[in-house]
């Protein structure tokens, strides 16, 4: 491929049942480019738990991603209550989630060290009462 | 083993035939919990679960998954129904619970091997 593809999503807060139609977007787009599939996993799984992170704790954000020759780079940002503690944060089993988010199958604990384990390089910038940012960057 | 005969053992209903009963899987995972589908489960897997959500089709795509057992006789909804004709994904319902249905596919022949360590 040559060149930048840009694609930007509003993900939308009050909408559980279209959680993580952004990041199926973006595997699709991945795949189209024939981007080599264990990447494209690596890349669908962290950006799919970020993307129902920010719908679960922050009523939403948005997600921009950028795609060259040789990675993709994924933003999500919110506008949520921050993370407090990031290290705790970080530990498999821990979880502030709510129930209802259990229901859904998601809010064990797993969220954050599944996007470590898959992201190449994670950035994330919290702040208390801000929001947060997590940007993923997975190589091809 | 191809997915036509999983159903047959399991005694399942198709409720989403996908893009092929002829597809070949080779090892299962069973959860409730899409994280730890997505944190254990590796390549070309089934998945059984008890959970009744579009999210289990998004995690199933997320991960490659061509196939999901709904056990414990639950039955899809709407959303997950038409998102998994969207996504080609294979939709089976169970009356057997988790155990049961594990147990009967290990016995004949599915393994664990495709889950991380």
């Amino acid at each position: 491929m040559s060149g930048i593809i840009r694609l930007h999503f509003e993900l939308p807060g009050n909408d559980l049942m279209s959680a993580g139609e952004a990041s199926s977007s973006v595997k699709k787009k991945l795949n189209q480019l024939g981007i080599n599939p264990a990447a494209v996993k690596k890349a669908a799984i962290a950006m799919y738990e970020a993307e129902i992170n920010a719908i679960i704790h922050a009523g939403g954000g948005t997600l921009a991603v950028t795609i060259t020759k040789d990675r993709i780079n994924i933003v999500i940002s919110d506008h949520g209550p921050g993370i407090a503690d990031l290290d705790l944060a970080m530990q498999e089993g821990y979880s502030t989630a709510p129930d209802y988010i259990r229901e859904m199958g998601f809010g064990a604990g797993m969220g954050l060290p599944n996007i470590k384990r898959n992201a190449d390089r994670l950035e994330i910038k919290s702040a208390v009462g801000q929001g947060t940012t997590v940007e993923i960057t997975v190589f091809f | 083993m191809k997915i036509r005969e999983i159903a047959e053992i399991l005694g399942a209903t198709i409720e989403v035939q996908g893009d092929s009963l002829d597809l070949e899987v080779d090892a299962a995972f069973g959860s409730d919990l899409m994280s730890d589908v997505m944190a254990y489960a590796k390549d070309n897997v089934l998945l059984l679960t008890g959970l009744v959500s579009p999210q289990v089709i998004r995690t199933a795509e997320m991960m490659d998954i061509k196939t999901v057992v709904l056990v414990r006789g639950k039955k899809p909804d709407h959303c997950m129904i038409q998102l998994a004709e969207e996504k080609g994904i294979t939709l089976l319902s169970t009356k057997d619970t988790m155990f049961v249905s594990c147990g009967k596919l290990y016995s004949t022949g599915l393994t664990g091997k495709g889950v991380r360590e």
